[in-house]
């Protein structure tokens, strides 16, 4: 039988940029007021998962040509060298470094190192998640 | 290097991450596991050193004041256990290279096997008993994944089990914690002890005492709650169970001991003697199980149970013999423990079967064999010099002390119930007529001997260089013994 999902996957092509965005904006909000990497990560799995639901897992795979797996190893590194880096600084583990800057285009900026620790655990949750998905549907 | 009783969990866990992105190549996997443990037993056995030198090391994450940050803690009780965990570990990488196959090899396996031990490195360190759930989260996660892996029937039926009772006892932990938190309203392990000595430990806190003896008994197997423990750990190949039978059950034996040492230590007579009864229970029930199969896994499988009573009877003690023997034992089982795994494995590899009755004779095609499975045989029973007599001496000594004639007549009984039971292991595969063995090639067997001698040997010298030792097993009881080093160690300033 074929379904007829042409409005399912005209309104994702939209809305999975619309969330995307937002995951991104979650993400860096999450220094001073609720969000983060964690939550950020989770947003950016939803707008996958709702590609995957719109679409299937071959044309996904096709558009994110990325192994997950990779995706998880990349973010524990960028983790773990985040606070590792305190090591080379004879600072206790886990110490972060913050300063404000003035960017071009931005103005005033607060950068801080935790946002480095913090892309890490975004890629970590997305890898996961998205293998998680991608093998339990993969069995299908 | 203020930052150095965390590179036994860095270093594991970096080349856990980095093995991540060669999952097809198996040679570099195994260079870069094995690399990555020589490189975190160097650390170790430098931070032994330190801590003999200077004390207690101790930092606080993300230097944030100490009661307030999670604190890593590393005095000579838990730098031993560090040393020992990743000695072992490295063994049974070498060990697995050849009897644990290229399928799980491509799965992750020696990644899985360097995440738990940061994990076990990370429960031994931690100060803090809310990260020491976030580190008991981390090695039972990398140990479902090593369970399961390979897929085989029996590995998915017990795994199922393995991960419902874990669950629960996790969740029961978080309760437990959360309890402790509304009580005293800290979560580092020096500040809890510090304000329960203010409170006086009412019967409250007792209650607490209860639930966590519960929480990590489940996962140190003591008397009643081992159940889960022999079929779970039958399920997996060798060398996991090796590494599971050596490391896992410790890690709930070393929970127990550290909270029973430092916390509850205002009302022994109702906790530690909770502790000393379900010991001894658990010393019978071990015993029973060890007799009672013809499975080898099975009978070494219930050894560990019965090492997890004798050296929780040590620690019930609470005086110097009692504690010290109970760290002494404790790493020797770590050792031995790991040892016979090896050699069961290696039978069962020659003879093709796990089951006593269906072998016979092996002294006859692997004499070395024999030899070194009668000296493991002799050291898990104590038998002096080897490495399992002066834990149990000193124990022993510890419970004449403290007037607990009987329980000590238990162990001395129990010495005699576990020499049985692995001579009959001896006795049944080694001698007797041969029977036909199914053609293997003599290669694995000769490189699975390799690890396993030589943690034959280090156990042997273990026993041997007791005198040596004694000095470092003095610092570890201390600690033990008096939590105001500990105190004091992390709340200086």
């Amino acid at each position: 039988m074929r379904t007829n999902d042409v409005i399912l996957q005209t309104t994702t092509k939209v809305v999975f940029f619309i969330i995307f965005l937002f995951a991104i904006h979650i993400f860096f909000a999450g220094h001073y007021t609720p969000g983060g990497g964690f939550v950020g990560g989770l947003l950016t799995t939803g707008a996958l998962v709702l590609l995957l639901l719109a679409f299937d897992l071959k044309t996904v795979q096709k558009a994110l040509p990325f192994n997950f797996v990779i995706v998880i190893g990349i973010g524990l590194l960028l983790a773990l060298g985040t606070a590792a880096g305190s090591i080379f600084f004879n600072v206790p583990f886990f110490t972060h470094a913050f300063d404000d800057f003035t960017l071009p285009l931005f103005g005033e900026t607060a950068l801080h190192t935790a946002m480095l620790f913090d892309a890490g655990v975004y890629l970590v949750v997305v890898g996961s998640a998205m293998t998680i998905i991608q093998s339990i549907g993969g069995d299908a | 290097m203020i930052n150095l009783l965390l590179f036994p969990i860095i270093i594991p866990f970096l080349f856990a991450i980095v093995l991540l992105f060669f999952k097809e190549r198996i040679m570099l996997q195994r260079g870069l596991a094995v690399v990555g443990l020589l490189a975190a037993l160097a650390a170790s056995l430098f931070l032994v050193h330190t801590v003999k030198q200077d004390g207690v090391q101790t930092i606080t994450l993300g230097s944030w004041p100490a009661p307030f940050g999670i604190t890593m803690v590393s005095d000579m009780f838990s730098a031993l256990l560090v040393t020992t965990t990743i000695v072992i570990t490295l063994l049974v990488v070498i060990y697995s290279f050849t009897s644990i196959g290229e399928a799980r090899e491509h799965y992750f396996y020696y990644s899985a096997i360097l995440f738990m031990i940061t994990g076990v490195n990370g429960a031994f360190t931690t100060g803090d008993i809310f990260n020491m759930f976030v580190f008991f989260e981390v090695l039972l996660i990398a140990s479902y994944v090593l369970i399961v892996l390979g897929g085989e029937k029996r590995q998915l039926r017990e795994s199922i089990k393995y991960i419902l009772i874990n669950v629960v006892s996790s969740a029961l932990f978080v309760i437990t914690v959360a309890y402790l938190y509304s009580v005293v309203g800290t979560l580092n392990m020096a500040d809890i002890s510090v304000k329960i000595t203010q409170v006086g430990q009412p019967g409250i806190i007792t209650v607490i005492a209860v639930l966590m003896l519960i929480v990590f008994g489940i996962k140190g197997s003591i008397f009643p709650l081992y159940f889960w423990l022999p079929g779970s750990y039958a399920a997996p190949p060798i060398p996991v169970l090796a590494l599971f039978g050596a490391l896992l059950t410790k890690v709930g034996v070393y929970a127990i001991m550290r909270t029973y040492t430092l916390f509850f230590v205002h009302h022994t007579d109702f906790t530690h003697g909770l502790l000393m009864i379900l010991a001894i229970l658990t010393i019978i029930a071990g015993c029973i199980g060890a007799l009672a199969y013809f499975d080898l896994k099975q009978i070494v499988i219930y050894n560990i149970v019965i090492a997890v009573g004798v050296i929780l009877f040590g620690a019930a003690q609470m005086n110097e013999s009692g504690l010290s023997g109970a760290v002494f034992y404790l790493i020797h089982d770590m050792l031995i423990k790991g040892a016979l795994f090896f050699l069961i494995g290696i039978i069962i590899y020659v003879t093709g079967t796990s089951d006593l009755r269906k072998m016979g004779g092996l002294m006859k095609t692997h004499a070395s064999l024999g030899w070194f499975y009668l000296i493991a045989a002799f050291g898990l029973a104590g038998i002096p010099p080897l490495s399992g007599f002066i834990g149990k001496l000193l124990i022993v000594e510890g419970a004449f002390q403290a007037d607990h004639i009987w329980g000590s007549i238990i162990i001395l009984a129990s010495s005699l119930v576990v020499l049985l039971s692995v001579i009959r292991i001896f006795i049944y595969a080694f001698w007797g007529e041969p029977q036909a063995l199914p053609a293997t090639a003599s290669q694995p067997y000769k490189k699975m001997m390799v690890p396993t001698v030589l943690l034959i040997v280090l156990s042997v010298l273990y026993g041997i260089g007791t005198e040596w030792l004694v000095p470092y097993m003095t610092d570890a009881s201390n600690v033990l013994l008096q939590p105001s080093i500990y105190i004091d160690a992390v709340l200086k300033e």
